[in-house]
């Protein structure tokens, strides 16, 4: 029998806002421990939330680039449970009425198919602290950093629309395209700023009702949410075909040593939050004027970015996709274009290859990079002019991303201009014809490859800088010259 | 000069003739508090240092002439559920028994910046959990008129109606805090809802309660409000300037000339039960006449809804509770176990030693108040009862301008009297609609039953102080004021 794998997601996402969601400490990830906190974060008696309107308007947006109901009424609530790095006892959370609803995300499936996976919800909440254990038993400790308390979360919730690990990596992964360019947080899932727990089910394929469902929490990095639901998926498939469905609903962790899920607890079991609405804060009631306005300010998002880049550059599927999938690149590939009035695909070629190997290498986004712009298109005109050769300009872009220097100066500095003087470069190539008479003889015995090699000489002695046009040219030239 | 008795208008006036000095004031007050508070125990912590040091400052604003408001120079008791930095902050619990806030109230920072002295704190039960100042764990407080009696809810009362401070901030979630200047004969306000910025105050019900001012005059007690009322940006809840409900800042128009037409109801739930002790009633009904007697009205009001207001104050108070008292855990600051080897005993073994009875009581009835199984139909039910309590006040204030009702339904009981939780709760019947409505209401004496004060509340819509003052003005010029035996030399 086939079976069927139904997928649903919960995803928490850190916003990058300058403050804390309900008090005024900075929101700062890898400071030292307990130094961006206050009375508020700490949970001390009768100090009150007051709401950065900021992680409003950042939920907002994130809501709108999801085609999310954006709600005019929403509440918070108090999520309540003990934990020590959880210093009210509460969580401020949104129960019922959250301030996104609805909503969806287009995926392009690994069979091709395009798809639409239907978010439920997006609610605004504050993070927790963090613990950090050391040693077991009667020696071992542990040791609280408020630092993230409070820090604003949305919490992304999607139908069960994903049918394998795949496509919830593939909508995961198009997740964090999004978020990261409308601005709202930098979705680093090594840092915790972008976090999943999944809920999986398997059914027989064809069948409507759904199978007992397992929630696997806290899988933090691509590599752990495909390995553990594929896992899950395997193992819920073969209980099916074993003719022993599991008889409960269970929350299960994830062991990345093992490479297995593991029981925690039953569903059932699960702890009674004991939501009602914080009294402390009034319910939330937003305008529909300012909705629109945060609408008018979001970005051109990337899949409108692809088409465009597909229809007016005429640029492949694929490099659309590579230059539009993060905001950055995007906006340093398109200022290049406006300063630069070549081939499109020659900036591109650019922007994906040499920039993209260097940033990569450097593990640098495109802003924090020296290079500018600016420096990319002057350089490409001097190329196009013929003032410096295609392999130098590798040597100049090296440079520039290092330096942040303008290239002419570059060139100027190392002397790395082209040589295009036919005198000076006609010496040079009657040289090598005489120091080279084998491969000469075989050129003229027809094997024209032979050229290459020649060539290659006189960029050799050159160190790069010879016009390789010309130095064809005068290689040609001089070799018909010869007795 | 006999500083204890004086009016806040008086000992300004000996302070703008340089008859008396800031310091003087403060020393004299601190003196009673010496001799007194040992008794009375209406004070927790005295704050000798901080006020002398307060007072030396006021004393120089008065010299330069600069930022002199009513309440420069002037001593105030806080009570010590509301944060003041530098100064201990118990709740009256044990859990919080050393505990240092590193910032101040709203409240109390309003208070500095009119350049009065805070005193010390006071007692009150813990959390205000509580009717009695019985559930305190540094014990009970006595009632300046009758030592074998308990004195209402709240310290405060107790250190004004003594004279151990002219003027006491504290808070009503329930109704302590004018239950208790009903029994100490002073007059007390819980303002409406979001007047006064909650920041600061640990809480116990956060839509319940409010801060108020506690005075031995009316105008005394419109002059400290007006410092206390104010929009704040450190409060979601508190009402912007210009809001609806949101009153004026000048009430010294407080003048004691009864409104023409004055339109009084009188709700029959508050009057009909045989548990309102009867000489009680006879004095309120006799304001009330006083109160209409020139060209005022008497309106017959029924608010149906009143048997369930208390229900529904209990089941939402304890919810609140459960969730306001969970941070005391002594993982950050606070009492904590010195036994627990895990942080599940941690957590237990802290909350049982830090928290006392009634405390506990509220943090279990809470907690299941707010059960998944209970939700329904304890904290949803008692939320639509409020919304019932409130539309019944909405309508009634459309046939009178205040309501008036007893404050209490007897006289100060026993010192130490065991009473069973629900007979506690009714201590506060007549004055929980004011918490669950968000009203104003003011508790201002109306005379003596056996020599012990007996008090009225007056009910006004969110806004509408300036006609609680204006009227309670009246009363007490009526009726006459009641100083304890301890400002009777
Ligand atoms: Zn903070």
């Amino acid at each position: 029998m086939n079976y069927e794998t139904v997928i649903g997601l919960e995803v928490h996402v850190e916003l990058k806002t300058e403050a804390k969601v309900f008090c005024g400490c900075a929101a700062r990830f890898g400071a030292e421990p307990n130094t961006h906190v206050c009375p508020g974060c700490l949970g001390m008696p009768g100090v009150l939330p007051v709401l950065n309107k900021k992680a409003v308007e950042f939920c907002i947006k994130a809501g709108l680039a999801l085609q999310c109901r954006i709600a005019p009424f929403s509440m918070f609530d108090r999520k309540q449970y003990f934990y020590p790095d959880l210093p009210q006892a509460y969580q401020i959370s949104q129960g019922d009425l959250p301030l996104c609803t609805g909503g969806g995300l287009k995926i392009v499936t690994p069979g091709g198919e395009e798809k639409i996976i239907r978010l439920n919800r997006i609610h605004l909440e504050e993070e927790a602290g963090r613990t950090y254990h050391s040693g077991a038993g009667a020696t071992g400790y542990s040791l609280l950093d408020f630092n993230r308390s409070g820090l604003p979360l949305i919490e992304i919730v999607t139908e069960p629309d994903l049918r394998s690990p795949a496509e919830a990596k593939i909508f995961l992964e198009k997740l964090q395209e999004i978020l990261r360019y409308i601005e709202v947080s930098d979705c680093k899932m090594e840092e915790g700023s972008f976090r999943c727990d999944a809920n999986i089910s398997v059914r027989p394929a064809g069948s409507q009702e759904f199978g007992r469902r397992m929630e696997i929490k806290n899988l933090n990095s691509f590599k752990a949410i495909q390995s553990a639901l594929t896992y899950e998926a395997n193992r819920l498939g073969s209980l099916l075909a074993a003719g022993t469905p599991p008889e409960q609903e269970e929350s299960r962790g994830w062991d990345e040593t093992r490479g297995m899920t593991f029981f925690m607890r039953p569903k059932e079991k699960a702890t009674d939050y004991r939501y009602f609405p914080d009294p402390d804060l009034p319910p939330l009631v937003i305008a529909e004027e300012w909705v629109e306005e945060i609408r008018a300010g979001l970005p051109e998002l990337p899949e409108e970015k692809k088409a465009r880049y597909m229809e007016e550059y005429g640029l492949s599927a694929q490099d659309a996709d590579l230059l539009g999938s993060s905001r950055e690149t995007a906006e340093f590939f398109e200022a290049t274009l406006r300063l630069y009035s070549g081939e499109v695909k020659t900036v591109a070629n650019w922007v994906m290859g040499e920039f993209a190997r260097l940033l990569n290498l450097e593990k640098l986004t495109p802003i924090q990079s020296k290079l500018e712009p600016e420096a990319l298109a002057a350089m490409l005109q001097m190329i196009d002019a013929g003032e410096i050769s295609g392999k130098i300009a590798k040597t100049v872009f090296e440079e520039m991303f290092y330096s942040g220097k303008p290239p002419r100066e570059i060139v100027a500095e190392k002397g790395l201009a082209q040589i295009s003087d036919e005198s000076q470069l006609v010496v040079l190539v009657r040289e090598i014809l005489a120091q080279h008479p084998g491969p000469v003889a075989d050129y003229r015995a027809g094997k024209t490859k032979a050229l290459g090699f020649l060539v290659g000489q006189v960029m050799k002695e050159t160190k790069g800088q010879a016009n390789p046009g010309l130095v064809n040219k005068l290689l040609r030239e001089e070799l018909e010259k010869l007795p | 000069m006999e500083l204890s008795t004086l009016s806040l208008k008086e000992l300004g006036n000996a302070l703008r003739k340089k008859a008396v000095s800031a310091r003087e004031i403060t020393g004299a007050f601190l003196e009673r508090i010496k001799r007194f508070n040992p008794d009375l125990n209406a004070f927790v912590t005295v704050a000798e240092e901080q006020a002398l040091a307060a007072a030396n400052e006021a004393d120089l604003r008065l010299a330069r002439g600069e930022r002199v408001t009513p309440l420069t120079g002037i001593p105030v008791a806080v009570a010590d559920t509301i944060c003041t930095k530098g100064i201990k902050t118990t709740c009256a619990s044990r859990i919080l028994e050393n505990f240092i806030p590193p910032y101040d109230a709203t409240v109390v920072s309003r208070l500095q910046e009119a350049g009065a002295v805070v005193i010390g704190k006071t007692n009150s039960d813990e959390f205000g959990a509580g009717t009695t100042t019985g559930y305190s764990a540094f014990g009970p407080v006595c009632n300046p008129w009758d030592k074998n009696r308990e004195p209402g809810g709240d310290g405060g009362a107790v250190a004004v109606a003594a004279g151990l401070a002219p003027l006491a901030i504290s808070f009503d979630t329930g109704g302590n805090l004018r239950r208790a200047a009903a029994f100490c004969g002073v007059a007390g306000l819980k303002p409406a809802y979001g007047s006064v910025s909650r920041f600061g105050l640990a809480a116990l019900a956060p839509s319940l309660e409010q801060i108020g001012p506690l005075a031995r005059q009316v105008e005394d007690l419109a002059l400290l409000y007006q410092v206390l009322a104010g929009p704040d940006p450190l409060d979601a809840t508190s009402l912007p300037a210009g809001a609806p409900g949101r009153s004026g800042q000048e009430f010294t128009g407080t003048a004691a000339t009864g409104r023409p037409g004055l339109r009084i109801g009188l709700p029959r739930e508050y009057f009909a039960g045989e548990e309102l002790q009867a000489e009680v009633k006879d004095l309120v009904l006799a304001a009330t006449g006083i109160l209409t007697e020139k060209d005022g009205e008497q309106v017959d009001l029924s608010l149906p809804s009143t048997g369930y207001a208390l229900a529904a104050h209990i089941l939402l108070a304890a919810a609140e509770a459960s969730s306001s008292l969970a941070r005391y855990d002594g993982v950050r600051y606070g009492y904590r176990s010195p036994e627990a080897a895990d942080i599940d005993l941690l957590y237990k073994k802290t909350r049982t030693e830090g928290f006392g009875r009634e405390a506990k009581r509220r943090i279990l009835l809470g907690t299941l108040v707010l059960s998944a199984e209970c939700y329904g139909d304890y904290y949803l039910n008692a939320q639509k009862v409020r919304t019932l309590v409130i539309r019944e006040f909405t309508e009634a204030f459309t046939k009178c301008d205040l309501i008036l009702t007893p404050v209490t339904r007897e006289l100060p009981g026993r010192a130490g009297e065991e009473k069973s939780p629900l007979r506690q709760y009714q201590d506060e019947s007549y004055t929980v609609a004011a918490n669950l409505a968000g009203l104003s209401g003011l508790s201002v004496p109306c005379g003596l039953v056996d020599g012990l004060p007996v008090g009225v509340q007056l009910l006004a819509p969110a806004g509408r102080e300036d006609l609680l003052f204006q009227v309670a003005r009246t009363l007490e010029k009526a009726v006459g004021r009641f100083s304890s035996p301890f400002l009777r030399g």
